[in-house]
């Protein structure tokens, strides 16, 4: 069994109360920091273990923590972003429904070490029943002398606060969550200045992932040092991976970086295999926005390693080949699955969801959109093919936010895989409103290096 | 030394101050390497940044750090450093994104340019004419509106904004009292007041000029002419609200409008009250200055009093006579 | 552009308030506004969905322009400018939750229910809408019914059957 650094005690009855998640270590770490470390301390250690933000960027978070501005006479805010919603990710569901006071522990920790007197936990507006959790966990916790004045005897007073969003997916984006957080429209700020400078309320402010806040615990509890030797190279230490689609055992599972996909498909700890027999047809690794790989090529790199899941191994082939290790959001596809259809139901959303602030993204998702569901329902024609490749190309790295890549590339990634069976709904359109494309050759070995870089 | 830093755009070096924009370095050299700019307006603040029209590729980011920018940059949003060097029109990449944004911005612009009060003073038309390309290839319905009027004076065309945020700015730091705002989301977005409201205020009527497109209007000049039928005479009046200083569009002997004085850039100088704009039409109220000057590349100069003869007209008597009255015509004040 | 034809007078209750005030005091001072998205969702708790009378009566309260708070109150999803059914069925219509069949639920759902997506039954009691990703993917499909956006996972046209019987009963 692989080591759990987070969900080790999501299985123990009442685990998501304060009574038994303390009889089970918790708050260890708070002691820890508040008592016996500075809060720079806490940082050396988090930059020592090596973790990455694990909301979809993958940036260190111990940089992005040295980073914050420390004006004297200026409050600095920690936010810790629950606005879960890049499609085929729900581990920061899972983690604050079943184990909530860990990401309370994470975020008195964070906070001591960032020197937030005052923190938020910005949760999607959808989780209602989340919030709730996490409001009663922190009274919990303030209750047990946790959180408030003087906390411990330290010195140290925090207040934690949930705040919930309103339904806009845009609002992950961390400075779209800061104008939200402001109550504000979710438009994202055009940066510079970075919000480590000015973020909620012109202070500097760090927005983290809860997962990422989850794993500062026990990062603290065994040491830096002790995570970095989880994991694989530069990814280290532990990632709940959501998986979902054509699975037998959908969920969240926590996997040391470094696992081959393979392995976590198919084995009976972790995915169990495709569900209903069916074999796999394409995989998207990192959640909707990442790039859609063929079965081949979601199990072998293009050189032939086996494909691990890790930062670097997901995005080994750069976009070509490649892919990336996102927020963790696993989905897979069976054989039966038409890939046209996903591409517009994805293209759908980010159409949906652009804040509509800056001109690619506000009009190039709705374009992308209408010309998919015209290929996707039999009006389509060959040029289309080239048109959604290049207005996707007119959108990527020329938009305020990173949405405009992320409706993008499932586009673009769909048509460089699978351009066969867009064309096949092109040419046989009376017969793709009734069956799929079906298989192919998706799960065939792969090709040679230089004709795959040809095609 | 200097506190200035040094920038090079397209090759041309010029020293500006710390903290300013690629885009305002750019004016201060002018001529064809400004980036064009749909939403970003210098007298407002936070403006810009949305159009994505200035987009720039930053080759060298600085003498202390050299790395070229992974991403073109929005350049009336991205401020200068010491030995930057940025490419604008000698950069195929950024002429090749400036092209798909204008091609995106028509995408949903309605086209009716022949119906349009702002047609000839157009920012869309002239992005579209410099930058773009002749053709859509765009096969859907356009989002529509319905035309709303926010007030007597003003009139909201939503089918033909662009969502500059403009207007939203100036009603937020011009006025005192915001009612109108960017309501819904995406390309569902649009500027409204939500419930009927007119927008009342002493300064409301700049919406109007700082509107890139036809989508503000003003509806004392409605439909009256065409602007490059119209002559454009600066003038000034002591006014309690505004500094009084003003654009008269003559046609004939009448003033047909009046707006801000507007610069190379499009910007007016100075905002100007709706005393000034909308009441105030007759000739004797303004004391007149002289001739604007407007681009001789401007459609409105086609029909401009500040008109040359050509040599070849003023050295050939019979080619003088047969222009005399066109000339007469404008240079009459 | 919304035309009010009909304006209605609404009062916010004392309980509903006492709960602003407690909202107001996780901001800094002067930061009021910051209290907008939780007073919506208390607001469209209480009544339904967020009416032009309630949004202006939310700008007095936080003392800021009403067209700030119809901006952000249009901006997200989750809030209603119009009435809806007493239940209000949000299933998930993205990518994971059609791998596994989201999309019959969605057409079960309009015929059991008998209406069309975004309208609301005669007798007033239903309406249903297909939403973007809810973060339940592992779980597909799902749907939620607010105002306490209760989720039902793994669903089947039984369950959907069984879930709406006992709404019904529950009227």
């Amino acid at each position: 069994m692989a080591r759990k650094l987070l969900l080790g005690n999501i299985n123990v009855p009442g685990i998501h109360t304060f009574d038994v998640y303390r009889q089970h270590g918790g708050y260890r770490a708070v002691e820890k920091a508040l008592k016996t470390m500075t809060p720079d301390a806490v940082v050396e250690e988090v930059k020592t273990s090596g973790l990455r933000g694990r909301g979809g960027a993958g940036f260190p978070t111990g940089m992005k923590w040295s980073f914050l501005a420390k004006p004297e006479g200026r409050e600095r805010y920690l936010v810790c972003n629950a606005d879960e919603s890049e499609p085929g990710t729900f581990k920061d569901r899972y983690l604050m429904t079943h184990i909530p006071h860990l990401l309370i522990e994470g975020m008195i920790v964070s906070s001591f070490a960032l020197g937030a007197k005052t923190s938020y936990i910005y949760v999607r507006g959808e989780m209602m029943p989340q919030i709730r959790i996490l409001e009663r966990a922190i009274a919990e916790a303030k209750n047990a002398g946790f959180l408030g004045k003087n906390i411990l005897g330290s010195g140290y007073d925090l207040e934690l606060y949930v705040q919930p969003g309103g339904g806009a997916y845009i609002c992950g984006e961390e400075t779209a969550l800061i104008e939200s957080l402001e109550g504000k429209r979710g438009n994202p700020r055009i940066k510079p200045p970075f919000p480590a400078i000015s973020g909620v309320w012109a202070c500097p402010t760090v927005v983290n992932n809860v997962e990422t806040i989850a794993a500062v615990v026990p990062i603290i509890n065994d040491g830096g040092e002790e995570y970095a030797k989880v994991g694989n190279g530069r990814s280290t230490g532990t990632k709940l991976i959501s998986a979902s689609g054509n699975l037998n055992k959908p969920g969240v599972y926590e996997i040391e970086l470094g696992l081959p996909v393979e392995e976590f498909i198919y084995s009976e700890e972790y995915c169990g295999g495709i569900a209903n027999g069916k074999r796999l047809k394409a995989v998207v690794a990192g959640g909707s926005s990442v790039p859609i790989l063929p079965a081949n090529l979601i199990l072998k790199t293009i050189n032939g390693q086996p494909r691990l899941m890790s930062y670097e191994s997901l995005s080994d082939g750069g976009f070509q080949t490649g892919s990336m290790l996102g927020s963790g959001g696993f989905i897979a596809f069976d054989e039966d699955q038409c890939i046209v259809r996903n591409t517009w139901n994805f293209a759908r959303f980010y159409h949906h969801e652009s804040c509509g602030q800056c001109s690619p993204c506000r009009e190039g998702t709705g374009w992308m959109e209408k010309v998919l569901h015209n290929l996707e329902n039999g009006h389509g024609k060959m040029s289309d093919i080239d048109l959604l490749v290049d207005v996707s190309k007119k959108i990527e790295g020329n938009t305020i936010c990173p949405l405009g890549d992320a409706a993008a590339w499932p586009v673009a990634s769909a048509i460089r895989h699978f351009r066969d069976e867009f064309e096949w709904h092109i040419t046989n359109s009376k017969t793709a409103m009734e069956q799929n494309y079906g298989l192919a050759n998706y799960a065939d070995p792969l090709p040679k290096l230089e004709e795959a870089i040809q095609n | 030394m200097s506190d200035k830093v040094k920038v090079t755009i397209d090759g041309i070096t010029v020293e500006v101050e710390p903290g300013t924009s690629i885009l305002n370095a750019a004016r201060q050299i002018g001529g064809d390497i400004v980036p064009p700019a749909m939403c970003y307006y210098s007298k407002l603040e936070g403006s810009g940044g949305k159009c994505r029209t200035c987009l720039v590729k930053v080759s060298k980011g600085s003498e202390k750090d050299p790395r070229p920018m992974p991403k073109l940059v929005a350049s009336c949003r991205t401020g200068v450093m010491d030995g930057m060097e940025v490419q604008n029109i000698t950069s195929p990449e950024v002429i090749e994104a400036r092209k798909g944004v204008v091609e995106i911005l028509l995408i949903n612009h309605p086209l009716d340019c022949p119906v349009c009060d702002q047609a000839g003073e157009c920012h869309l038309q002239d992005l579209s004419f410099e930058h773009g390309v002749a053709d859509t290839r765009y096969e859907f319905d356009r989002r529509t509106f319905e035309k709303i009027d926010i007030g007597d004076k003003i009139q909201l065309h939503m089918t033909r904004c662009i969502l500059c945020y403009r207007c939203v700015y100036v009603a937020d730091q011009i006025t005192d009292n915001r009612v109108h705002g960017i309501l819904g989301r995406g390309d569902a977005s649009e500027i409204s007041t939500y419930i009927e409201k007119a927008i009342e205020n002493d300064f409301s009527g700049n919406v109007i000029d700082v509107c890139p497109v036809g989508a503000l209007t003003d509806k004392t000049f409605r439909f009256k002419n065409r602007v490059w039928f119209t002559k454009p005479v600066d003038a000034h009046r002591d006014c309690p609200k505004c500094k009084g200083k003003v654009t008269l569009w003559y046609k004939g002997e009448e003033v047909l409008r009046v707006t801000g004085r507007k610069d190379q850039f499009g910007e007016v100088e100075d905002f100007i009250c709706n005393t000034c704009r909308f009441d105030t039409k007759n000739t004797s109220d303004w004391v007149i200055e002289g001739p604007r000057h407007i681009s001789h590349t401007s459609v409105i100069s086609s029909n401009h009093y500040e008109m040359t003869l050509l040599p070849v007209i003023k050295e050939n008597p019979i080619l003088m006579e047969a222009n005399k009255i066109e000339f007469d015509r404008a240079t009459k004040v | 552009m919304l035309s009010v034809t009909e304006h209605k007078e609404i009062e916010f209750s004392a309980n509903l308030i006492s709960k602003f005030e407690e909202i107001v005091t996780r901001y800094p001072e002067g930061k009021q506004k910051s209290a907008l998205l939780p007073v919506l969702h208390l607001v469209q708790a209480e009544y339904g969905w967020i009416s032009p009378e309630a949004m202006d009566k939310i700008a007095a309260f936080l003392q800021i322009q009403a067209i700030e708070v119809y901006e952000v109150a249009t901006f997200y999803t989750m809030f209603f400018m119009r009435p809806q059914g007493k239940f209000v069925l949000e299933v998930c219509r993205t990518g994971p939750c059609c791998l596994v069949g989201a999309e019959k639920i969605m057409h079960h759902i309009e015929k059991t229910l008998g209406v069309k997506e975004g309208e609301v039954t005669a007798d007033g009691n239903f309406s249903w809408r297909g939403v973007e990703c809810l973060a339940a993917c592992g779980m597909a499909p799902v749907l939620q019914i607010g105002p306490e956006y209760t989720f039902y996972e793994n669903l089947t046209e039984d369950s959907v059957d069984k879930l709406i019987e006992n709404l019904k009963n529950k009227i």
